[in-house]
């Protein structure tokens, strides 16, 4: 077991280095493997004149934000899923991508600076997770249902949902196609920042220390207690870190739909659900599969970019239900 | 090893248990009798320290129960529970691995040990050919026995089992019954389950607590408590009790049609 999942975790890693390698290399100007340490070297240093070292170095960016976000989005849809017991779950349901969108699209409407769209979506973010906290603080203690919770939450999504049609039915006919781009989820000029690297690492590191204890939950429930689990500390662990992680993630690259519901399906289906192995295998595959994505997303219609959004839906939705099926089978 | 104190459970503004003064010794194992809805899983839970007594207190090896750590008193007692909702696809071998988890501290893998407790647990429960089954494709006899087994492998001294007979067939009950006799006798573990088979009852403890659900409750060995009065009152419904060889056998009177 300790053997295989070492492996696993090794050849997952690989593999995302591989994705951003050619995230580097492919594009409407190509970039011959070989160009690539001396253009990678180049755009480290910032030295960057060639025309191949800017072309790494935009794409490698984009890249690193695109595996960010994926990542982030995969974990918080493992977290959820095991904080809810629901395999169903994403790490929209609750509401959080919601709360962002509110603010962005407020944010969008008003004409504000780029930069005030990204912080009135994470406050946005915010605003609805500490809501729901709120609402729901019984529900996340030892003995709460996690169908209350889901419910709070879902009923905060349609409100927020509500505000966003309605902004979007008020919005001049100029800054309606920012505003949907934005929802459907835009990594091209996504900036890369610190703060996801950060909660990214943080909630891993969380997710790691109490991946037994998350086994015992996913499979006990409140029952978990008498196994020595602290249900109800754990349960707001895993809220925190997941609304951390879908806070930074949405913040980032909009409400890129799918990957936080089907990498960690893909992955338990794949690898079995014990998170010892799920949790960094699917934040790792998470990665690899927006990176993958994103490329694909600038490159399939080019010189067109697709909003990298239409493109985890286009994907997702036929290799969902084609595990649906699979599962089925006797 | 395991004593309430003075112990009083109330649902909703009812009293289910009026002042339980009782307590189980080593090597000794109870059976908890009584209708629905009489208190029977709540008290169970109670004495697991998984829910809070309206009054009195629950105390394990003369500690109470919010002096223990959570993770000290997991290894001090374990719970089966009635209902069972399985969310994942876990293989059988994993559900039962988890039940180790109190004594992994800092470990991130089981070790040698913790497999060894399980694959005993399960070949003792007589599902070791399951080990590798996702949890959701088993039977509800097959699903209730690798429960049983993870009760086992949590391998604490007190065991407490909520109707661990369900969905069983006559001859694993029969089996799972000796079984936990015999870890009384050999392992002096206490065990506590709770039943509707008196006549079960009568073969698999050696004590038996009925409660009643107003309040009233009776404790004492299956001699002094199991007989067709008192099962009568306690369970609201006349008992006959016919003697077979050197067996006593309690059946409920008036015909069915």
């Amino acid at each position: 077991m300790q053997q295989r999942a070492t492996v696993l975790v090794a050849a997952l890693c690989a593999l995302a280095c591989a994705s951003l390698v050619l995230a580097g290399t492919v594009g409407s100007v190509p970039v011959s493997l070989s160009d690539l340490p001396a253009a990678l070297l180049d755009a480290l240093q910032g030295t960057g004149t060639t025309l191949a070292s800017t072309l790494v170095d935009l794409r490698l960016t984009r890249a690193l934000v695109a595996f960010v976000t994926g990542a982030a989005l995969a974990l918080a849809g493992v977290l959820m899923q095991a904080l809810l017991r629901n395999p169903l779950a994403d790490p929209y349901v609750l509401g959080i991508s919601a709360g962002a969108s509110v603010g962005a699209l407020a944010a969008l409407l008003f004409m504000c600076a780029a930069w005030m769209v990204d912080g009135a979506a994470f406050a946005g973010a915010a605003a609805i997770s500490l809501l729901l906290y709120a609402l729901a603080r019984r529900d996340l203690g030892a003995d709460g249902g996690a169908t209350s919770l889901l419910l709070t939450g879902v009923i905060l999504s349609s409100g927020c949902m509500a505000l966003v049609t309605l902004m979007l039915s008020i919005a001049p006919e100029g800054r309606l196609r920012g505003m949907i781009f934005w929802m459907i989820g835009d990594l091209s000029g996504a900036p890369l920042r610190v703060l996801p690297w950060l909660a990214l690492s943080a909630a891993l590191l969380f997710a790691v220390r109490n991946a037994r204890a998350l086994n015992v939950i996913a499979m006990h429930g409140d029952g978990a207690a008498a196994l020595g689990i602290h249900v109800g500390p754990l349960r707001k662990g895993l809220y925190c870190c997941s609304a951390l992680l879908t806070a930074s993630a949405v913040t980032t690259a909009g409400s890129i739909g799918f990957v936080g519901l089907i990498v960690p399906h893909a992955c338990r289906f794949a690898l079995g659900p014990d998170h010892r192995l799920l949790v960094p295998a699917a934040t790792l595959a998470g990665g690899t599969f927006l990176v993958l994505a994103d490329t694909l997303a600038r490159t399939v219609a080019a010189p067109q970019q697709l909003p990298v959004g239409v493109v985890t839906a286009l994907l997702g939705a036929p290799v969902f239900l084609f595990q649906l099926h699979q599962l089925r089978r006797p | 090893m395991i004593s309430a104190i003075d112990l009083t459970l109330a649902v909703g503004g009812r009293v289910l248990l009026d002042k339980l003064n009782w307590q189980a010794e080593p090597g000794q194992s109870w059976y908890v009798i009584g209708r629905n809805g009489a208190g029977k899983s709540t008290l169970l839970r109670t004495l697991a320290g998984l829910s809070l007594p309206s009054a009195g207190h629950v105390a394990l090896q003369g500690r109470t129960l919010d002096q223990w750590p959570l993770p000290a008193l997991a290894q001090q007692r374990a719970l089966l529970t009635q209902s069972r909702s399985d969310a994942f696809g876990y293989r059988v071998i994993e559900t039962v691995l988890a039940a180790r988890h109190p004594y992994c501290g800092t470990r991130y893998w089981e070790d040698g040990d913790d497999h060894r407790h399980c694959r005993a647990a399960l070949q003792a429960m007589q599902v070791d050919g399951l080990a590798e089954r996702d949890i959701r494709t088993l039977s509800g006899g097959e699903r209730q026995r690798v429960a049983i087994a993870a009760v086992l492998a949590q391998d604490t001294p007190l065991i407490l089992l909520d109707e661990p007979a369900n969905a069983l067939d006559l001859g694993h009950q029969v089996s799972v019954m000796r079984l936990l006799a015999r870890l009384c006798r050999e392992q002096g573990k206490t065990v506590m389950m709770i039943g509707h088979d008196v006549n079960l009852a009568q073969h698999a403890a050696s004590h038996a607590l009925l409660l009643m659900g107003d309040g009233r409750w009776t404790a004492g060995s299956v001699a002094e408590v199991l007989h067709a009065p008192l099962l009568s009152q306690y369970l609201g419904h006349p008992i006959e009790a016919i003697q077979h060889g050197n067996r006593q056998i309690f059946i409920p009177e008036g015909a069915f049609t």
